[in-house]
């Protein structure tokens, strides 16, 4: 199992000290937290 | 004379394990009285509120802003305190080459080509786009996030569905993929039995009753809260049964939810099995002998316990039996009269404070079926509790439900909301017993026993204060391979006078035979 973590890094840390291979991603909110950005992210993911 | 001052710092984002540990740092320094950081949602302001921390320049602030707020004994421990938080909140946050760090998905997948599972935990508006962004890149997922719609649950999982992916969640809690424990799991060793919950915490307790017997987890699949409602049609839950089916290290097949919509449950029940399954859906109905079922044994149980008890019975090729107690009843009715008549007359009912979502379930059905007038936020019948702030008679409360949680850790994890409630419990002078859920495990609080113990002191001294006794009765889900160690969280609860049951059931049945002096002992057999 190959785990990228995306959020908390608590669960990053608690799969390391299992020694899953986990890469922990430094998310934050794209857009600035702008709703009707989020959508278009989410339209344009979509094609 | 208290000194309190708060400041926002508008569209910040950070993550609420970070905040809340922030928080427990600021609070130990000099002169300081209280100390909270968090995200600007309503539920944080009430909190803030309810602690006196809510001034009038941070009334305005939103989910997307981080207030910082304190309380000391000084003005200029106050802007010490203040200006240390910063620099917390600057140090977890260092500046770093761009390059070193994934942000995104994509930029992970570029370190980490071979990956095949996202784990995401992200505020509940951003998690679809995410979940998205891995199931289009053929990950499978896991996604502990709430807050999702149903609508863009069904396009997810019908998504992975298409992709022949594993879309857990949203919701999604627990699971244990090949012995590695993902989010809230517990150390359980290798085994036959393989489950499918739609139900995090129902796993947590099966898995660790299994280990506690010396049997063992094959797999165990979340596919989140709402899997089996008719807007998503079990999806997931056909996946993953699907998945045990054709799994080798699988013998038993275990299969938990809460309440599932009939029409569901029906396609769920009218599978064809070819190995022995067990149905755990708690509060559902027997299967009707009318159905066919397609399987070499089917079982149906009522309560986790039941699951677990009947999973090695399968396993061992043995017969299995209901259990009321672990101990004798003789024992058990004297413990609980030991309670009882501790109480004042007045003093009636029962107040379950739960931070895991299946067990207060279970335990909301449980003491329905012993006392009357049992209220809860997990259900949407006649009895649903209006008012969460306010517990109504007997009262079952999940306080991981997204009411409590909005911009907060989950109370697994940050125990606050839960010690305050224990404490305005007490206060209700016709409050008898508090029932509690200690879950350990991975993700868990390192110390969820002794965060509980000092609440129960304060609910317990301020109880006799006023000329009664408050009675306690707790399970603990965990096992000796956890890392907040079985018998040293069990050993604190003791040590304090909590009545602790081997099992989320048995504490709840013996919660209704102290509230009601033993009198519903005869119920016990239909519970």
């Amino acid at each position: 199992m190959h785990v990228i973590n995306i959020g908390l890094e608590l669960f990053a840390e608690t799969l390391a000290n299992q020694n899953v291979n986990v890469l922990h991603v430094e998310w934050k909110p794209p857009a600035g937290g702008d709703n009707k950005m989020m959508e278009l992210l989410s339209k344009l993911e979509e094609l | 004379m208290t000194t309190t001052k708060s400041l926002i710092k508008n569209n910040t984002f950070y993550d609420s394990l970070t905040l809340m540990r922030i928080s427990k740092n600021a609070s130990e320094l000099k002169e300081i009285i209280q100390a909270v950081t968090v995200m600007g949602s309503e539920i944080n302001k009430r909190m803030l509120d309810d602690v006196g921390l809510l001034t009038d320049n941070i009334k305005h602030a939103t989910t997307n802003d981080v207030i910082i707020s304190v309380s000391g004994k000084t003005n200029s421990a106050v802007e010490s305190a203040l200006e240390a938080i910063e620099k917390m909140l600057v140090d977890v946050n260092p500046p770093r080459i761009t390059e070193s760090v994934p942000r995104t998905i994509e930029a992970a997948l570029e370190r980490l080509p071979d990956a095949n599972l996202a784990l995401i935990s992200v505020p509940g508006p951003f998690a679809k786009l995410e979940a998205e962004k891995a199931l289009k890149r053929g990950l499978n997922v896991m996604l502990f996030s709430d807050g999702v719609s149903i609508a863009d649950e069904l396009e997810l999982k019908k998504e992975a569905e298409k992709k022949d992916l594993l879309m857990m969640g949203p919701g999604c809690g627990t699971a244990i993929i090949n012995g590695i424990g993902l989010g809230f799991a517990n150390v359980v060793q290798k085994g036959q039995v393989g489950i499918v919950g739609a139900a995090g915490t129902g796993i947590q307790q099966v898995t660790t009753l299994i280990h506690q017997k010396g049997y063992g987890i094959s797999n165990a699949i979340g596919t989140g809260g709402r899997d089996l409602s008719n807007d998503i049609g079990g999806i997931m839950m056909h996946k993953g049964i699907k998945i045990l089916e054709n799994d080798n290290d699988t013998k038993v097949i275990v299969l938990i939810s809460k309440p599932p919509d009939p029409k569901i449950e029906r396609t769920i029940l009218e599978k064809s099995y070819t190995k022995p399954v067990i149905f755990c859906f708690i509060g559902g109905e027997a299967p009707e002998p009318s159905r066919t079922i397609n399987a070499p044994i089917i079982v149906t149980v009522h309560t986790l316990e039941e699951a677990a008890i009947a999973a090695i019975a399968l396993v061992k090729k043995e017969k299995w039996s209901k259990i009321i107690f672990s101990r004798p009843m003789e024992e058990v009715m004297r413990i609980a009269e030991r309670e009882w008549l501790k109480l004042n007359p007045q003093q009636k009912y029962v107040r379950g404070l739960y931070s895991g979502g299946t067990l207060c379930s279970e335990s909301f059905i449980i003491l329905s079926r012993l006392l009357v007038n049992v209220y809860s936020n997990v259900t949407r019948s006649k009895f649903e509790l209006k008012d969460v702030r306010n517990s109504q008679k007997h009262t079952c409360l999940d306080m991981g439900e997204e009411e409590f949680t909005a911009g907060r850790a989950h109370p697994m994890i940050d125990p606050l909301l839960r010690q305050q409630r224990i404490v305005s419990e007490a206060k209700d002078q016709e409050c008898a017993v508090i029932l509690l859920d200690i879950v350990l495990g991975y993700g868990s609080h390192i110390d969820p026993a002794g965060e509980l113990v000092n609440s129960i002191r304060d609910a317990k001294a301020l109880c006799e204060k006023e000329g009664r006794y408050l009675s306690i009765v707790a399970s603990v889900t965990g096992t000796d391979k956890d890392p907040q160690g079985l018998k040293n969280q069990m050993d604190k609860l003791i040590s304090i006078g909590v009545v602790l049951m081997e099992s989320n059931a048995q504490a709840a049945r013996m919660a209704a035979l102290i509230a009601t002096r033993g009198s519903t002992m005869q119920n016990l057999e239909r519970s």
